[in-house]
């Protein structure tokens, strides 16, 4: 029996018998993909807001624009290659970030000062 | 159980998010994949039905308007397709499972956009039932798709006001212009009700879904919302639901309303919509003829600065032949 879900979003899609995995051929003559980030306003750092495809960088600066900022959403944008970004993992318990598990003393409030010292 | 999947199951109870990166069980994966790229699909084609009104718009407002919408539903489709990728898909392949038929996309987009009154009913009913669905998907348990649902909603109001106002303006117009209201709605109300899909107890894979948080609410939940919003929103308007079942329960401090025509549901699904057929030509028409452009692109990026790490000693200097020539030429 085929199941529609309703939170596809605009309305109802099937979730069975539903392909997903993707046809090579295809994915060979794709532009490259590349990662979108925003600066909001002056003041702000850039946010990363999305990917796209482009030719070259140049054009994949043109479809940010028209993309991600349709409504003055921003200042400033960076696009990098996909390819070129090297990532951790996300994952939260992963060791690569244990150094900084156990350092509380790199926190202000680590340190007891009485409440009647002034401007600390 | 593994540690991985204890992780996962641990991120879902606490209500926090599984980002790209993450393990995740492979069924999740292509639940995912199935909802955002399908989502995508249906924002791509959802250009369709009032994209044939913007040459023939009643005034340059109107134009503007219905142009930006039609823009922004491009929009949401890139934005997903975006998503769709952090799961290992690939937007061309996507495109290409939609033209082939092999993924779907809403059975809304399959009724034909007869009048400029249907351009307000689409924003307000269609556009509409899609807030009620996307609303709660702000919390997917998927981070990247929840993200690009906080950015669609946002817009999605837009499209849902300029309906009404548009609405509004025609109700306050001649009778002839409050008719073309009238039977627009007439025709989408029940339609926008299968948005929703089945009822529940036809539903199998809600349950699944639930627990992974990627759906919050079940289909029959979200129909209901979304009638006892329209209601009062009709009435002041001045149209009326086409449902005579339609009225107030005062027991369950909801509306109660007339069965749903599943068979149709299933046909226009299955393809035999009054437009179909025309949809996905349509979007393979753009496909094809677009294909000399990418082409070209990508052969022109290949010769200048993008492909700087295949030529030895170039880079982003400017030092690379390609870039120096077009110097020389301008």
């Amino acid at each position: 029996m085929t199941d529609f879900s309703a939170e596809g979003g605009h309305g109802a899609v099937p979730m069975n018998g539903v392909p997903t995995a993707p046809d090579p051929e295809v994915v060979r003559s794709d532009w490259p993909l590349f990662e979108v980030f925003l600066r909001g306003k002056r003041g702000l750092n850039h946010v990363h807001v999305g990917s796209l495809h482009a030719a070259d960088p140049q054009m994949a600066l043109y479809h940010a624009r028209d993309l991600y900022t349709r409504r003055n959403e921003g200042v400033s944008i960076w696009v990098v290659a996909a390819r070129d970004i090297t990532a951790s993992s996300p994952d939260e318990k992963d060791p690569f970030f244990a150094p900084s598990g156990d350092k509380v003393y790199r926190h202000p409030t680590f340190y007891e000062i009485p409440d009647d010292v002034p401007h600390m | 159980m593994t540690s991985l999947e204890t992780h996962f199951d641990e991120t879902i109870e606490h209500d926090r998010r599984i980002e790209p990166r993450d393990w995740m069980p492979d069924a999740y994966r292509k639940t995912m994949i199935r909802q955002i790229a399908q989502h995508a699909h249906s924002e791509i084609i959802g250009m369709q039905p009032e994209g044939t009104w913007i040459t023939r718009a009643p005034s340059l407002r109107r134009k503007a308007i219905l142009l930006a919408k039609v823009q922004d539903e491009a929009g949401h489709g890139m934005y997903l397709y975006s998503a769709a990728e952090t799961l290992g898909a690939d937007r061309a392949d996507l495109t290409d499972k939609l033209i082939h038929g092999r993924q779907k996309y809403s059975s809304i987009f399959n009724y034909p956009a007869l009048s400029y009154a249907d351009v307000g009913v689409i924003g307000w009913l269609v556009d509409g039932a899609a807030i009620c669905n996307q609303v709660p998907l702000c919390r997917s348990s998927y981070g990247p798709y929840a993200r690009a649902m906080i950015r669609i909603c946002k817009e999605e109001s837009f499209h849902q006001r300029q309906g009404y106002e548009l609405l509004m303006t025609m109700m306050r117009g001649t009778q002839a212009q409050r008719a073309m209201v009238q039977e627009a709605t007439n025709r989408f109300w029940w339609p926008s009700l299968m948005m929703f899909g089945p009822p529940d107890d036809q539903s199998p894979n809600t349950e699944q879904s639930m627990a992974w948080g990627i759906k919050r609410h079940t289909n029959d939940e979200l129909r209901q919302r979304f009638v006892d919003m329209s209601v009062p929103q009709a009435e002041k308007l001045g149209v009326t639901l086409p449902d005579a079942e339609l009225r107030w329960n005062d027991e369950r401090g909801r509306h109660d309303f007339g069965a749903v025509d599943w068979d149709e549901f299933m046909s226009v699904v299955k393809g035999n919509g009054p437009c179909n057929a025309q949809r996905v030509a349509h979007r393979k028409s753009a496909q094809d003829e677009g294909a000399w452009v990418r082409e070209a692109a990508a052969a022109h990026a290949a010769k200048s600065r993008f492909a700087p790490r295949m030529v030895a000693g170039s880079g982003l200097s400017g030092t690379n032949p390609g870039a120096n020539k077009r110097g020389r030429t301008a």
